[in-house]
């Protein structure tokens, strides 16, 4: 395993700091930041109001009336020193079903030849993969999802798909993503799910957490459409607690 | 129960409040009002809670009537406005009676106007906030015809209040404090960034705001290999060319374009409030400095209520003058040393 450098602490804003574990993304440096940011969640700092994590980084906000930046500081370095007997195993499991007929995956096929796949393999060694929820963003409870084998570094493709249905499985570099987003993308459509991320009037809106577990299921284009109807299982989905 | 009619309505109304904060790791950035000044000012007149929400109009107002009278304000852009055809003076309060007609029209100086009501707007909130965030599908653009709950006033015949003209409407210099990426950029381009006067371009919404400039960008090396990570409103990210973006309240929570800083949130209302063509230039803060801008909103509303005054009629503001018995009035002597308000300026 790849020794990271001690992490990097930078202002973002008059109320926070950016803890930075790298630059460049790895499982490591995500898995590192997750726990990172679990840690502090747990510690209910005083004066803190927010903890976030991206790819590689937490962002803690904090409230200029009860603490200031050299304080926070202090306690987030006591923190990284205890950082490495952390548990940064997932605290739920998701299983969500994909459909993954023609009509569902318009460019399935595309995607898995540029990872040298035939359409089965590839849907096979999703379904084999347990993803973490590596950042959540773009799109209010938008998940990134990683890391896919190797094979799966794909690059984005340089024309942008204009519209992309909510519920969307899209892939690139290792990563797939549930589109949750109004926005133009380069990712590639390899399934769909019925799944919502984020549903506003919801009593919890936001369904997935950084650190989530995430497996994916095959369904029929029929068992697709039976759930995209019923409105009331989110998709299929299921979320198991891990002790 | 009182209710706000939508008579006529601009493309860019929406219902605001200060937003919805503690959702950034779950995708949702905070929101609220582009200037969250021009609401703690509103307040500050209204002497009402921070958190009562008003309409903001990016641009455009519109026309709209109560169904019992309530006192308003507005606040931020200076619009035309009049009630029933006599014109309404900005950042102060008036009585808006039941039926009368409130017209707003376009933006004197400033993008974005708000119109403050006594009781708030009280539509139902979500995730305890009333703020109307597009790029989240939370609310909508305001429409013709549509009818929105506020709360009844208690005091409408409270004396009217002034604050002072603020100048943030007219573009200028803000401040910016280093940020996680500010050192991805090379000394020699920081220093020309300060030293650039740039325009606000046409182009900008409540995500952000594009600025224009004469010569180079203000690229880093490995611009496109740059991971994607938090921001915040006020960051200024560079996009693939070197053109910079000032973000603003309803900006994404995660971003992949290089950022040379963070402008200071007491600064953030007068990016906002640039009108397209308007000048900014950009003077870098140590992190100390820009620590010592910071203040709470309980702060702010402190200093404004130090300023705000009863408000006295200007004589031209008065239409039917010669009614009026002028001989015996008492004055307190400094009118001549207020503010003036002048439409025409």
């Amino acid at each position: 395993m790849i020794q990271l450098p001690p992490p990097e602490f930078r202002p973002l804003g008059v109320d926070g700091i950016l803890v930075r574990f790298a630059r460049e993304l790895s499982e490591q440096a995500n898995q590192r930041a997750l726990a990172f940011r679990n840690q502090v969640d747990a510690m209910a700092l005083p004066g803190v109001t927010e903890v976030a994590s991206s790819l590689t980084s937490v962002r803690v906000a904090f409230d200029r009336e009860l603490t200031d930046r050299a304080a926070v500081t202090r306690a987030l370095q006591i923190a990284c020193g205890k950082l490495d007997s952390a548990d940064g195993s997932p605290k739920r499991l998701w299983q969500i079903p994909v459909a993954f007929g023609p009509d569902y995956a318009p460019q399935l096929a595309e995607a898995a030849a540029l990872a040298g796949y035939t359409p089965e393999q590839a849907i096979a060694e999703i379904e084999a993969q347990t993803l973490r929820v590596i950042a959540i963003g773009f799109a209010p409870g938008q998940p990134y999802l990683g890391m896919l084998p190797p094979a799966w570094d794909i690059p984005r493709q340089t024309s942008l798909t204009e519209k992309m249905p909510n519920g969307a499985l899209v892939a690139a570099v290792r990563q797939l993503i549930i589109f949750a987003a109004d926005a133009p993308t380069g990712w590639r459509h390899i399934g769909q799910t019925a799944f919502a991320v984020y549903r506003p009037d919801a009593p919890e809106p936001f369904a997935l957490a950084p650190g989530d577990a995430v497996t994916f299921r095959q369904i029929s284009d029929s068992e697709f459409a039976t759930l995209h109807q019923n409105t009331d299982t989110n998709g299929g989905a299921t979320c198991k607690v891990l002790s | 129960m009182l209710t706000l009619t939508i008579h006529s309505v601009g493309p860019g109304v929406t219902v605001q409040d200060l937003g919805r904060p503690g959702w950034t790791a779950r995708g949702l950035s905070q929101g609220g009002a582009a200037d969250r000044f021009a609401v703690l000012e509103a307040a500050t007149l209204l002497a009402t809670d921070n958190q009562n929400a008003v309409l903001e109009m990016m641009g455009m107002g519109g026309v709209f009537s109560v169904s019992a009278d309530t006192r308003i304000a507005l606040t931020g852009a200076e619009m035309q406005a009049s009630i029933d055809g006599t014109p309404v003076q900005h950042n102060t309060t008036q009585l808006l009676r039941a039926g009368q007609r409130l017209t707003i029209g376009g933006v004197r100086k400033g993008v974005y106007g708000y119109l403050a009501f006594a009781g708030g707007i009280t539509t139902d909130p979500v995730m305890d906030s009333r703020a109307t965030h597009l790029t989240a599908g939370i609310g909508h653009r305001l429409e013709i015809g549509e009818t929105l709950q506020l709360g009844r006033d208690t005091d409408p015949l409270a004396g009217p209040m002034l604050l002072p003209q603020s100048d943030r409407l007219n573009g200028g210099t803000v401040r910016v404090m280093p940020g996680p990426q500010t050192d991805y950029f090379t000394a020699d381009t920081l220093q020309s960034f300060a030293e650039t006067t740039f325009q606000r371009s046409p182009r900008g919404n409540r995500q952000g705001i594009r600025l224009d400039h004469a010569g180079t960008g203000f690229a880093t090396s490995g611009q496109l290999n740059i991971l994607s990570d938090l921001i915040v409103p006020g960051d200024i990210q560079m996009t693939g060319e070197g053109v910079p973006y000032i973000l603003l309240a309803e900006c994404q929570t995660i971003g992949g374009y290089p950022r040379i800083g963070t402008v200071v949130p007491g600064d953030l209302p007068r990016v906002a409030q640039a009108m397209p063509g308007a000048a900014l230039r950009f003077q870098f803060l140590t992190l100390a400095e820009a620590d010592a801008t910071a203040q709470s909103d309980q702060t702010v509303r402190r200093a404004l209520r130090q300023l705000c005054q009863p408000r006295v009629r200007d004589p031209r503001d008065i239409a039917d003058l010669l009614g009026y018995q002028l001989i015996s009035g008492v004055t307190p002597g400094d009118d001549l040393e207020r503010p003036r308000y002048d439409p025409q300026s």
